[in-house]
């Protein structure tokens, strides 16, 4: 026969187990990217992303197929894939960090940051990336909007096309997760 | 109660193990459906003269404008060739990505072609080539009837290709093509000419800065008659070119020695030989709209 008070030392034991148990995965959302230039703005959308938020320990990762952002002109993104991106030498964008600043609590939406490792095309820097979570239920809705300076990246800007591009990009994230 | 530390180290452990577990890692085990399929084979849905693997994206259209000047070796006086040219004006338009139908129309015979291409199969991170079949009818107005003795019938003056585009992209760099063509003419001097033709096209591009590639093309005729000099003269074209892609334009600033834009006249025609000089400066400058099929 268990006393309440074991019972309980229990369920506080357990308390790391259930913590793991906070596992989020993004199912829905974009990742986009948004460049005025004086000639013509770029911008395009991915929605293959996939990413993995764990809420107990606030890791958090993303992957992203740079081949599945979507253009309006479909020769612009053979030429962003191609010239820009060299996707087939580096076919993903990925993020593995923490998220600071988030609790498993309320349904407002709570401001955070991401800190840890930005890569694309196959540099990787030191990123804190601001944002905020929202709850809904089994859902998280991760949203946050940072620039990314081409350079930082080693993307070429070439000459010719130079009114064309901006050395900065704004990216847009915007993904619902659901407890897995 | 000792089975209860035993439990809670047990579940702090395995806690441990896990959270160090890269949630990257486990992305990338993830089931990947993505086939990888290869983009860029070459710049241009023409080589130089003949076709490449390249078909238009869905709602594409491309617009294709080509010189051929006259001959180099005719020097200062023709201004290396410049004063002549033959033109073709091309468009091609993207039925799907796969899919593209086109039309065009060459000053040579005062010609048009018409023409569909399909790509069967692509270049992947499994497949290790990229196949299209495209076959094309050629239909020469010139010359007009009032200006011959006999009358040409309609058919007479039609001609049809059919050819095979094999390419295989090994690098960002490195392109290579062959191009098994059939040409078929239902009219022509039997004396010395074949009504079917074969030919194997070989092809390449190595791409030397992001945006310039240089390419070379050579079409070797399989069952070519013997020459008669000086009534019938028949060589293998042949062509060298440079691609400078800028934006929505490629531009591509060749020398060839033959003066057809359309498998009709590339293979069964040419009837100047590139290693004795008769090479024409010319170039192929492509457009690409995005008509439909925008997000």
């Amino acid at each position: 026969m268990m006393r309440p008070a074991h019972f309980a030392v229990i369920l506080v034991l357990l308390f790391p187990l259930y913590s793991f148990s906070q596992k989020y995965t993004a199912t829905e959302g974009f990742i986009s990217f948004f460049s005025s230039a004086p000639l013509e703005d770029i911008m395009a959308e991915n929605r293959k992303v996939s990413s993995l938020y764990n809420a107990g320990t606030g890791d958090i990762a993303f992957s992203v197929p740079i081949n599945q952002f979507q253009f309006d002109k479909k020769l612009m993104q053979e030429h962003f894939n191609e010239k820009y991106m060299e996707s087939e030498k580096y076919p993903r964008a990925t993020f593995s960090g923490k998220i600071y600043g988030h609790t498993l609590s309320g349904t407002s939406p709570q401001q955070v940051m991401a800190k840890g490792k930005l890569s694309i095309h196959g540099v990787v820097r030191e990123v804190e990336i601001p944002g905020t979570i929202e709850q809904r239920k089994d859902l998280l809705v991760m949203k946050s909007k940072f620039r990314v300076r081409l350079e930082d990246y080693e993307i070429k800007i070439p000459r010719l096309v130079w009114q064309k591009i901006a050395e900065e990009v704004e990216v847009i994230v915007d993904l619902t997760y659901i407890r897995q | 109660m000792k089975l209860i530390t035993a439990f809670f180290l047990t579940s702090c452990c395995i806690n441990y193990l896990l959270a160090q577990d890269d949630l990257l890692a486990e992305l990338d085990r993830e089931k990947n459906d993505d086939p990888g399929y290869i983009i860029a084979t070459f710049k241009g849905s023409r080589i130089i003269n003949g076709q490449s693997v390249e078909t238009r994206r869905k709602g594409e259209l491309e617009f294709i404008f080509s010189h051929r000047f006259g001959l180099i070796n005719e020097g200062a006086f023709t201004l290396w060739g410049l004063d002549q040219s033959i033109t073709r004006l091309g468009l091609e338009y993207g039925i799907t990505d796969r899919l593209g139908v086109g039309i065009g129309r060459t000053s040579v015979d005062r010609t048009f072609d018409g023409y569909f291409r399909y790509k069967v199969l692509r270049q992947s991170k499994s497949f290790p080539f990229t196949l299209t079949t495209l076959g094309s009818v050629y239909y020469r107005t010139s010359p007009r009837n009032s200006e011959i003795p006999v009358p040409l019938r309609a058919e007479d003056r039609l001609a049809y290709a059919w050819q095979l585009l094999i390419a295989r992209k090994f690098n960002s760099r490195l392109s290579l093509q062959v191009n098994p063509v059939f040409v078929h003419r239902n009219t022509v001097d039997q004396t010395y000419e074949n009504n079917d033709d074969f030919a194997l096209g070989f092809a390449g591009r190595f791409k030397i800065t992001r945006s310039v590639s240089v390419v070379a093309e050579y079409f070797k005729r399989l069952n070519a008659r013997p020459n008669v000099p000086p009534d019938y003269l028949r060589y293998d074209a042949i062509g060298f070119g440079v691609d400078i892609e800028t934006g929505g334009h490629v531009f591509q600033l060749l020398l060839t020695n033959t003066l057809g834009m359309f498998e009709r006249y590339t293979i069964t025609e040419t009837y100047e030989n590139f290693w004795d000089g008769d090479i024409h400066f010319g170039f192929n400058i492509t457009r690409t709209f995005q008509l439909a099929g925008k997000r």
